[in-house]
């Protein structure tokens, strides 16, 4: 067993720091706190212009590319630094999808704006009828009846939920219903939408951890067929291949370590009223190292993933037994540090750059959805149940 | 992280032994002692006792990581040995001239007799409570600012405890009584020897817990209740996964513990090793309790194996003492120390 990091993967790590150090500012952190959209058009078309995006992610029937490890560390180090990094990732994704799904319409004319950088997409998987049972997408893709030898055009009527950046993307990845006869998972069919096709319009939705989501609705759509991603009525397959990079290394699952190391920082200085410093009482010690231990056991389970696809294999439910492990260790982190800091744990940040102060609130805001998104807890351990442990599906 | 195929020869290899020398009734007729002579001398026969010692002085050259596989294997059928605390203690002895070169070492190598640490200084002369304690001819312990290897008669008793574990006061003043190190450097050896034990316990937790897990699992698909498997129902399952990340999670932290032991890194050695000592001692706790939990009023039976796993779970971690204080000793390592004046 060798837990010796890789040099290579090292070397990148290193590389990855000094990028972040040379284009990341306060402002855009700030700006990305303050207006809900972590994605920042300049600090992505820089990271695009490293060839990052266009090489992609080695396996999954892919020959050349990054090493899986170096993309785990990649979204890793974005996290420790607070880069916006949703575009990033929403862009790889997508990009990752069209690559082995796409047709040549969609890596000649699309893939090279995710790769350099001038595009990214959104998530068009949940509604506001369906979350957890994604299969249940009643958003509805009608062919509408043409002349023989035109290229078909597709209707599309619905509304997606939890779009995030659809505000700032040049397509949405849209899961839809083609036929309702046809069994939940079979009746289902992909498209890859540009924006600015007429009938598309969103909202704004406000989050308790501060991103901006969007709900995404689409009227009377005519869509070309040539924007269809994957065989009719085969979504479901589609979406397999989007779930498996969601579920794998795209993106941080350490936040606890970005916060326990700011609130040891603070404790150290922090004052209770008798004038004792809060790094010098017992009960916080204690709590403050069974959060270090989550976080090593977190830092271990969260980098499986991406060993294991490393090593050319494919890997099964690690990442759901990752994502329900960090983020159910990060809401303990997160309420931990809430109460330890007392009152002052309730203080919301200013938003004004270089303010260090907030970070409490703002993880214990912003842990809750952690447990949500890419997925629910119980989804996962459904995963973890049925795949993992051979019991019988229950659902 | 994956274990190296001669990792996985030495793992399977006492699979095997376990299984073969240690089904369940091993573990049921050592009670109450928690010891089984039997099985000691099979174990003998393997190496095992002297695995931690460098092969130039008899023992079997070991990795930590080795030692941690067998431990896993060794926990997982609740084997009624102090291996832990010979491997812990031995390796100390090997770490000392004066260890080394007592009379009885190539014995305590061989497995011939049991050496075992004490977890806390002595107290006017007595180990309180040393794990292994009831059955062993040495202990280890801190007597005052001397590190001392005794030999002295087993009492071969135990009081009463929840786990069935061998523990017993053992004076560290009379019998045969031999200085290891004195001073800081007593100190030292002593810290890194509680490293070594909580590192082998951590193994012997995450395999306890594996197996706790997998007889959980093998209830509920063959309890019915409401015309079904009790595992069909999700609240079940979903209290089994919960297990799963854990279990996964904690038993990698012991192997990097291990890992990092083997790179000569002996600070981060023991930060780990804390670590994974707390940790799989919580997971074995919350395991063990899940299981015998789905096991319904038949958990608590003493028929059913899964109350020897509970029992365990608690006994064999909570020989340190209160884990809240390890915690603390741990917020010193990653913290640095507490100002003393407000400490309380």
């Amino acid at each position: 067993m060798d837990f010796a990091p890789k040099p290579s993967v090292e070397e990148f790590r290193a590389s990855i720091q000094r990028f972040i150090a040379d284009h990341l500012t306060p402002e855009m952190v700030e700006r990305a706190h303050r207006t809900g959209t972590f994605h920042d058009w300049e600090f992505h078309r820089a990271l695009a212009a490293t060839g990052i995006i266009a090489e992609g992610m080695a396996g999954a029937g892919r020959e050349s590319g990054r090493d899986p490890l170096e993309l785990y560390v990649l979204f890793d180090e974005m996290g420790l630094a607070g880069a916006p990094f949703y575009g990033l990732a929403n862009a790889m994704l997508v990009a990752g999808v069209i690559e082995q799904i796409g047709s040549e319409f969609h890596v000649a004319e699309v893939l090279p704006k995710f790769h350099s950088g001038e595009a990214i997409a959104a998530l068009g998987y949940t509604e506001p009828g369906s979350g957890s049972d994604v299969a249940a997408a009643a958003t509805r893709a009608e062919r509408i009846p043409g002349h023989p030898g035109d290229e078909p055009v597709w209707l599309v009527n619905g509304s997606k939920m939890f779009t995030t950046l659809v505000h700032e993307a040049g397509y949405i990845i849209l899961l839809t219903r083609t036929d309702p006869d046809l069994a939940k998972h079979r009746g289902l069919t992909m498209f890859l939408l540009p924006m600015d096709l007429p009938g598309i319009e969103f909202q704004a939705v406000e989050t308790m951890g501060g991103d901006r989501t969007n709900i995404t609705y689409f009227t009377d759509v005519h869509v070309p067929d040539r924007w269809r991603l994957g065989e009719v009525n085969g979504g479901w397959d589609v979406m397999k291949v989007a779930l498996a990079y969601e579920r794998g290394v795209f993106g941080n699952m350490n936040q606890g370590v970005t916060l326990l190391r700011r609130f040891v920082d603070w404790a150290r200085t922090a004052e209770r009223s008798d004038g004792t410093r809060l790094i010098d009482d017992p009960a916080v010690r204690r709590r403050l190292a069974k959060i270090a231990v989550d976080n090593e056991v977190t830092a271990l389970l969260a980098i499986r993933p991406a060993l294991i696809a490393s090593q050319g294999k494919l890997p099964t439910t690690e990442g759901s037994v990752a994502k329900l492990y960090a983020s159910e260790a990060y809401n303990r982190a997160a309420e931990a540090c809430q109460e330890m800091a007392g009152v002052a744990g309730l203080l919301s940040p200013t938003h004004a750059a270089g303010e260090e102060w907030g970070f409490v609130d703002l993880a214990a805001r912003d842990a809750p959805v952690t447990t949500i998104y890419g997925g629910t807890s119980e989804i996962q351990r459904n995963n973890i149940a049925e795949h993992r442990l051979g019991l019988p599906r229950a659902r | 992280m994956e274990p190296t195929e001669d990792q996985k020869t030495v793992r399977d290899a006492f699979a095997r032994f376990f299984a073969d020398r240690c089904p369940i009734n091993v573990v049921r007729d050592a009670e109450p002692l928690g010891h089984s002579p039997a099985l000691w001398a099979r174990l003998r026969e393997t190496g095992a006792p002297g695995m931690g010692v460098d092969e130039k002085l008899g023992g079997g050259g070991a990795t930590a990581i080795d030692l941690l596989l067998l431990m896993q294997e060794a926990g997982k059928v609740l084997a009624p040995v102090p291996l832990a605390e010979h491997l812990a203690a031995t390796r100390t002895l090997a770490r000392t001239a004066a260890g080394r070169d007592a009379a009885w070492f190539g014995d305590a190598v061989e497995g011939d007799i049991i050496a075992v640490p004490a977890l806390h200084p002595a107290v006017d002369g007595t180990a309180r409570l040393v794990p292994g304690g009831a059955v062993a001819d040495v202990v280890v312990a801190l007597d005052g600012d001397e590190l001392v290897a005794v030999r002295s008669d087993a009492p071969m008793t135990a009081p009463p405890n929840h786990a069935c574990a061998p523990l017993a006061d053992r004076g560290v003043r009379n019998g045969d009584r031999i200085v290891l190190a004195d001073g800081p450097d007593a100190e030292a050896l002593s810290a890194r020897m509680r490293a070594d034990w909580q590192l082998a316990t951590a193994g012997a937790l995450a395999g306890l817990s594996a197996r706790a897990l997998e007889i959980g699992i093998a209830y509920t698909q063959e309890r019915r209740q409401f015309d079904r498997p009790i595992a069909a129902f999700q609240a079940v399952q979903q209290g089994l996964a919960d297990l799963v990340g854990p279990i996964d999670g904690t038993t990698l932290l012991a192997a990097r513990a291990a890992w990092a032991d083997d790179s000569g890194d002996t600070a981060e050695a023991a930060r780990l090793a804390s670590m994974a000592f707390l940790a799989c001692a919580d997971v074995a706790r919350n395991t063990t309790y899940r299981s015998l939990h789905y096991h319904g009023g038949y958990g608590v039976t003493l028929e059913y194996d899964i109350q020897l796993y509970f029992r365990r779970a608690r006994g064999w971690p909570l020989v340190l003492g209160d884990p809240d204080d390890e915690y603390l000793r741990l917020a010193d390592r990653l913290f640095g120390p507490a100002a003393p004046e407000v400490t309380r």
